[in-house]
C-alpha cells in the first residue's frame, strides 16, 4: 500500500467521522424519546468510572503537591504551593488526565460494545425493527460521554486538591490558611476553573464520536472489533492531546 | 395496531395490485460476483412465497434488497406500492414497522431477557400498559413454545430456542409482510413442526404475507403456496411447490432429488482443482 | 424490572449530584470567588507612586491576617498616582488612623498584597479615609539592576563610569 493511500485513507476517515457526527446530532431529537437509555449510559461510563478517577485524582494531587513544594523551595516560594497546584490541576491535568483514563475506561467499552452488536447483527436488527441504532445506541452514548466527562474532571480536580492539601498541609507543614488563602486569591473561576471544564466537555465529545465511530464502522469479526477497540485509545488519545494543544493557545 | 393497515387480509381483495412485492430488472454485483442478473419476481399477497436455491445464490441478499438493508445495483423493488431504492431513512422506518424479519442468526439483543427481547419492538413504537405488553409477549412465545423461557438471557438458549424467540420477536406486531430466513435450521423434527404450523396458522387467520427462504424442501411443500427457485443469477424456475417437484427440469431435478452434478454448480467458483493442488501438468 | 431499572436512576442522579458538588466546592473553595464572599466592609483609599503587579481583590493583610481585599485600582488624574480603594471587613473597626499601607510580595515570585501597618493614634479610620503613609511596591527590576552593577563593578572595576549613571537611579 502506498503512503499516499495511507493518509488519504486517514483522511478518508477523520472526513467519515465528521459525517457521523452530524448523523449523531441529528439523532438527538430522537434520542429524547429514549431517555432511560442515555441515563443507563451515564451510570456505565460515569458513575462506574468513578473508583479509577478519584484513585488518580488523589494521586495525581499528592505527587504534583510533592513535586511542586521541592520545587518551590528552592525559590522560598512555597506560600504559593496551593495556587500552582489548582491552577496546573484545573487548567490542564484534571481534563487530560481525566480523559486519557475515560479513553481507557470508557471509550474502549463504548467500542467494544458497539462493535460486537455489530457483529452479531443486533444493530440490524434494530434497524429491521425500525428502530434507529443511531438514535438508541449511538447517541445516548454520545451525550453520556459529554455529561459525564467535565462532571469526572470536576471530581478529579476536587480529590486532587484534597491529595495536595494532605500532602503540603497535613504532612510538609505548609500553614493551612496560606494554602487556601494564597490559591483563592489567584484562581479565578471562569478563566480557569470553568475553562477547564468546557475543555473536558469537549474532550468527552471527542472520546464518545471516536469511540462510537470505531465500534459503529467495525468490520464484522472478532478481529475487527480488537482492533477497533485498540484504535479508539489511539486515536482519542493523540486528538485529545492536539486539541487541547489548540484549546489552550486559544482560550488562554 | 396501525400496522394492520398496510395489511389488507385476504377479505379485503386490492384489485390494484395483487403482488405484495414486485421484483423488477434486480442486478447486483456484490463482492466482484454477480449475484442477481435481471431478477423479475412477485410476492402474491396473503400467500405464502418460498425462495429456494443452494447456499450461497443470494436469498438473503434478495431479502437484504426487499427490506432496504443493502442497495442493489439496478432494478426497481416496489414493497406495497413503494419503491424502496427511492425511500429517504425515515419512509424506510416506516416502511419497516410493517415488516417482520426473522434473521439467518437471530440477532437476539444479548443485554436483554427473552421476554424483553420481544416485547422490544412494543416498547419502542407504542406506549403500552406493562400488563398488555405482558399479555401480549407471553402468548407470542407460547405460540413458540417458550413461555416458561421468558425470563432467561440469550446466552442461555440453545440456538433453536433463540431461532423461536426471534420469530415470537419478529411477529410481535402483527406486520403485513413476514420474512423468514431460513426458520427452520437447528430446530428439533417436533420444533420444526410446531413453526411450520405456526407460519401456516398466520398466514391462514391473519392474511400475513409470508416470504420464506428455505432449502428444506419437505418443509416447504407443506408450508408455501408458491416457490421461487434461484440458481445463476436468475429465477430458474417458479410455480406451485407440488407442480414443480413433479415438472422434469433439469433444474429442479437436481435440487429436489439432492444430485451433485447439474446445472447448479455445487462448488463455490474456483480455479482448476488439480492446478490449485499443484499439478501443473495435469492442467492439460 | 421496573425495579433495577430505578436505581440506576438513583445511582445516575448520585453521580451527577456528586460531579456539580465537586465543581461547586472547588468554586467555593479554591478560586476567588471565595473572596467575593466577604460581607459588610468599609472603604479605605491609598496613593501609591507606583503599584507594581497589585491587582484587584488582591488580600489585604495586617501582621499576616487578612483583612480585607483590594476593590479598585485607578490612576488619580492631578497627582499622576495609582489611587487604591481597599475594602476592609467591618470586623476590623480599630485600625489606627495613623496606620501605613504598602504593598508586599509573598515569596520571590509571589503574588502581591497590601500589608498594614498598625499606627498608634487613638483614632480609628472611618469609611472613605485615606492613608497618609504608603510605601510603594518594591521593584524587582531595580533590585535586581542594583544587584547587578554593584557586582559588575567590584569585579570589573576597567569601567566604573558605565555603572554611575545606573546607581544613581533611585
Ligand atoms: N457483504 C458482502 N460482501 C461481499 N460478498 C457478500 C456479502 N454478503 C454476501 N456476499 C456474497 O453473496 C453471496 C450470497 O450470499 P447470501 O445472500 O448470504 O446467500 P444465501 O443464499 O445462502 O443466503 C455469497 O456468495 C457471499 O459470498
Ligand atoms: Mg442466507
Amino acid at each position: 500500500m502506498s503512503r499516499r493511500s495511507l493518509t488519504g485513507d486517514a483522511l478518508a476517515q477523520v472526513g467519515a467521522a465528521g459525517l457521523f457526527l452530524f448523523s449523531i446530532l441529528a439523532a438527538i431529537p430522537k434520542s429524547l424519546r429514549h431517555f432511560r437509555e442515555t441515563l443507563r449510559q451515564i451510570w456505565f461510563v460515569g458513575a462506574m468510572s468513578l473508583v479509577i478517577i478519584m484513585t488518580c485524582g488523589l494521586f495525581v494531587g499528592m505527587v504534583l503537591s510533592l513535586q511542586l513544594y521541592y520545587t518551590l523551595a528552592k525559590f522560598g516560594g512555597t506560600a504559593a504551593l496551593g495556587t500552582v497546584v489548582a491552577l496546573s490541576l484545573f487548567r490542564e491535568l484534571g481534563p487530560v488526565v481525566t480523559a486519557l483514563l475515560f479513553a481507557g475506561r470508557a471509550g474502549t467499552s463504548m467500542t467494544a460494545e458497539i462493535g460486537l452488536m455489530r457483529a452479531t447483527d443486533q444493530l440490524s436488527a434494530m434497524e429491521m425493527m425500525a428502530v434507529d441504532p443511531l438514535a438508541y445506541v449511538v447517541a445516548p452514548r454520545f451525550i453520556a460521554g459529554v455529561i459525564a466527562m467535565p462532571l469526572l474532571a470536576c471530581v478529579f480536580n476536587a480529590l486532587g486538591i484534597l491529595g495536595a492539601h494532605a500532602v503540603g498541609v497535613s504532612w510538609l507543614g505548609l500553614d493551612n490558611g496560606t494554602f487556601w488563602g494564597n490559591m483563592s486569591a489567584n484562581v479565578e473561576v471562569w478563566s480557569d476553573l470553568v475553562n477547564g471544564v468546557w475543555k473536558s466537555t469537549v474532550f468527552g465529545a471527542v472520546i464518545a464520536l471516536i469511540a462510537t465511530f470505531q465500534g459503529y464502522t467495525t468490520p464484522p469479526t472478532s478481529e475487527g472489533v480488537a482492533y477497533a477497540t485498540t484504535r479508539t485509545v489511539v486515536s482519542s488519545s493523540i486528538v485529545v492531546l492536539a486539541i487541547d494543544f489548540v484549546m489552550t493557545a486559544f482560550l488562554m | 395496531m396501525n400496522t394492520s393497515n398496510h395489511s389488507p387480509g385476504s377479505d379485503s381483495p386490492e384489485p390494484a395490485s395483487a403482488a405484495y412485492v414486485q421484483i423488477r430488472g434486480l442486478r447486483t454485483v456484490l463482492g466482484g460476483k454477480l449475484l442477481f442478473d435481471g431478477v423479475d419476481l412477485d410476492i402474491p399477497r396473503g400467500k405464502i412465497t418460498a425462495i429456494m436455491g443452494p447456499s450461497g445464490t443470494g436469498k438473503t441478499t434478495l431479502v437484504r434488497h426487499i427490506t432496504g438493508q443493502l442497495a442493489a445495483d439496478a432494478g426497481q423493488i416496489l414493497v406495497d406500492g413503494r419503491n424502496v431504492p427511492e425511500l429517504s431513512r425515515r419512509q424506510l422506518f416506516e416502511l419497516r414497522e410493517g415488516i417482520g424479519y426473522l434473521f439467518q442468526n437471530s440477532a437476539l439483543l444479548t443485554d436483554f431477557s427473552v421476554f424483553e427481547n420481544v416485547a422490544f419492538p412494543l416498547r419502542q413504537h407504542l406506549r403500552l400498559p406493562e400488563e398488555i405488553v405482558r399479555n401480549i409477549v407471553l402468548t407470542r412465545l407460547q405460540a413458540v413454545g417458550l413461555r416458561g423461557a421468558a425470563q432467561l438471557m440469550p446466552a442461555e438458549l440453545s440456538g433453536g430456542m433463540m431461532r423461536r424467540v426471534a420469530l415470537a420477536r419478529a411477529m410481535i406486531r402483527d406486520p403485513g409482510l413476514m420474512i423468514y430466513d431460513e426458520p427452520f435450521v437447528g430446530l428439533d423434527p417436533i420444533a420444526l413442526n410446531q413453526v411450520l404450523k405456526l407460519i401456516r396458522t398466520l398466514n391462514d387467520t391473519l392474511g400475513i404475507t409470508s416470504i420464506l427462504v428455505a432449502h428444506e424442501f419437505a418443509a416447504v411443500r407443506r408450508a408455501a403456496d408458491l416457490v421461487y427457485l434461484i440458481a445463476g443469477g436468475k429465477i430458474a424456475a417458479h410455480g406451485h411447490p407440488q407442480e414443480l417437484a413433479e415438472r422434469d427440469s433439469p433444474w429442479t431435478r437436481q435440487f429436489f432429488g439432492g444430485e451433485a452434478d447439474g446445472p447448479v454448480p455445487f462448488e463455490y467458483p474456483a480455479r482448476d482443482y488439480a492446478l490449485d493442488l499443484g499439478f501443473p501438468a495435469a492442467a492439460a | 424490572m421496573t425495579q433495577p431499572r430505578r436505581s440506576f436512576q438513583v445511582g445516575t442522579g448520585l453521580f451527577i449530584l456528586l460531579g456539580f458538588a465537586a465543581l461547586a466546592y472547588l468554586a467555593t473553595q479554591t478560586t476567588s470567588v471565595a473572596n467575593y464572599t466577604d460581607g459588610d466592609n468599609y472603604l479605605l483609599k491609598a496613593k501609591f507612586s507606583n503599584i507594581g503587579q497589585l491587582k484587584q481583590r488582591a488580600p489585604v493583610k495586617l501582621a499576616g491576617v487578612r483583612i480585607g481585599s483590594v476593590k479598585s485600582i485607578e490612576l488619580d488624574p492631578q497627582t499622576l498616582e495609582a489611587l487604591v480603594t481597599i475594602g476592609i471587613d467591618t470586623r476590623f473597626h480599630e485600625i489606627p488612623d495613623d496606620s501605613a499601607a504598602a504593598i508586599f510580595t509573598s515569596g520571590l515570585l509571589g503574588d502581591q498584597y497590601v500589608g498594614v501597618q498598625p499606627g498608634g493614634s487613638p483614632v480609628a479610620f472611618k469609611d472613605g479615609d485615606e492613608f497618609i503613609l504608603t510605601q510603594s511596591s518594591m521593584q524587582l527590576e531595580d533590585l535586581i539592576g542594583k544587584f547587578l552593577v554593584s557586582g559588575d563593578s567590584s569585579k570589573a572595576p576597567a569601567k566604573p563610569d558605565a555603572a554611575d549613571p545606573a546607581a544613581k537611579n533611585p
